[in-house]
């Protein structure tokens, strides 16, 4: 293969476990390593991404910047992927849709045990939080789904390996489950 | 009398009365399912059973075979409406699968990998549904139920107890409960009960036993639904 493909990543309303589940793929990474290159990653520590061949975005939809980071990787991705449960259908946040968000912002911060000096947090730098929580496709064009909570490494490694050599993507029974 | 037909151009026999269902089961060629236990009298209601029969499209749980039918199950065409369907589901309920204790011997999450299905991607509803922990052996998660109405005919033809029924019609249609309160506890279900053992997803559960089976050895974690079958034969094995 010529040239590198490049990958940028992101954690938005997720717990990093996807992330976590990609460094999982352990020795096998140092042979993505010769055909990979990294943009934006919590990984790189690069805060603006650039011209990239795949996106892997973990997590779903929850406040204002998560929805603007997300426009930012679909226009700089050619195929942007949702990786994980969150990612796919909100997950455990979107759980939080029962409630309204006054009410979870209540339990959180005024009325929940343990809490000391009850305020709702309300600094300007804070991002906005969206009234629920979203599936990225619900906010841009998502080109391909890797379930799972995370998505073992075995399937993730699969998904790049299968993409870099042109094949078909296809994976075995085992890989694909929805927890 | 019998007969045979073909199925994906396998020959099936068949008795007569039998469905298209009734056979492939005894032939043991899986057509995918969900409101449908050969224990009870077949329900026609989740359309995932559909197949073609000389070209016309029907559900296979309703369907009386007939001698030289040529049915057709597994092709792209059929596979992609069962996907279709099986994605409606999902996004009708809030299927939060790595919350649910059911994950892994679930039928929903089960004929959706054997469909080849990723992910949902339809808007999802996130309907806002109520959990019944009333009963002090069972409890029921509205969030999850598809309304396949096998605890309905689980209840009322092998129970005698009428406890469950669906109320409403489209979207607004919901399981109601046979009781003053309409709550789980004050009705006359018993954790004994047929219907406490039929439910094909994690709506109807056994409380006390939340994890007893790791995640990774559960029914459908290594095999897939087409080879290992359908979750509440399971359960009938294992409480003899
Ligand atoms: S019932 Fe099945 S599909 Fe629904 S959340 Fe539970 S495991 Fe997932
Ligand atoms: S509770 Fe379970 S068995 Fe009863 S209708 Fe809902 S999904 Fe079917
Ligand atoms: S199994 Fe036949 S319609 Fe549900």
């Amino acid at each position: 293969m010529a040239d590198k493909i490049r990958i940028a990543t992101a954690s938005l309303a997720g717990c990093f476990g996807c992330h976590m589940s990609l460094l999982d793929i352990d020795e096998r990474l140092i042979d993505l390593v010769a055909h990979i290159e990294f943009d934006r990653t919590p990984l790189t520590d690069i805060k603006q991404i650039g011209r990239c061949d795949v996106g892997l975005i973990e997590g779903g939809v929850c406040n204002a910047e998560n929805v603007e980071v997300l426009k930012a990787f679909r226009r700089h991705c050619n195929l942007l992927v949702a990786v994980g449960a969150c990612a796919i259908n909100g997950g455990i946040p979107a759980m939080r849709n029962q409630y309204s968000l006054t009410e979870c912002l209540e339990e959180a911060y005024l009325h929940g045990s343990g809490i000391d000096q009850p305020q709702i947090p309300s600094d300007p730098e804070l991002p906005l939080l969206l009234d629920q929580v979203h599936p990225i496709h619900d906010v841009v064009w998502i080109d391909y789904f890797l379930p799972g909570c995370p998505p073992s490494a075995d399937t993730i490694f699969t998904f790049l390996d299968e993409l870099l050599s042109g094949k078909p993507i296809r994976f075995a029974y085992r890989q694909i489950h929805y927890d | 009398m019998s007969g045979s037909f073909s199925i994906d151009g396998v020959t099936v026999p068949f008795e007569t009365g039998q469905s298209i269902m009734d056979a492939a089961l005894a032939a043991k060629i899986y057509i995918p399912h969900l409101c449908h236990n050969p224990e009870f009298q077949p329900h026609g209601s989740c359309r995932l059973c559909c197949v073609t029969a000389n070209g016309r499209t029907v559900a296979a749980c309703t369907t009386l075979a007939t001698d030289g039918l040529e049915v057709a199950n597994e092709t792209h065409e059929i596979t992609t409406r069962r996907r279709l369907l099986l994605k409606l589901l999902f996004v009708e309920g809030n299927h939060v699968c790595p919350a649910c204790e059911k994950s892994g011997a679930c039928q929903l999450q089960a004929v959706a990998y054997h469909c080849g299905m990723l992910a949902p991607e339809f808007v999802h509803f996130y309907p806002k549904r109520a959990v019944d922990a009333s009963h002090p052996e069972t409890i029921i998660d509205f969030n999850r139920c598809i309304l396949c109405e096998l605890c309905v005919r689980a209840s009322r033809d092998h129970d005698g107890k009428s406890v469950f029924n669906i109320s409403g019609r489209g979207i607004d249609a919901h399981l109601t409960i046979d009781s003053p309160s309409g709550r789980l506890g004050d009705s006359r279900f018993s954790a004994s009960d047929k219907a406490a053992r039929v439910c094909p997803v994690g709506a109807i559960l056994p409380k006390h036993r939340g994890y007893e089976i790791p995640i990774g050895r559960r029914l459908y974690d290594q095999e897939s639904i087409s080879q290992v079958g359908d979750v509440a034969s399971h359960r009938e094995q294992e409480d003899g």
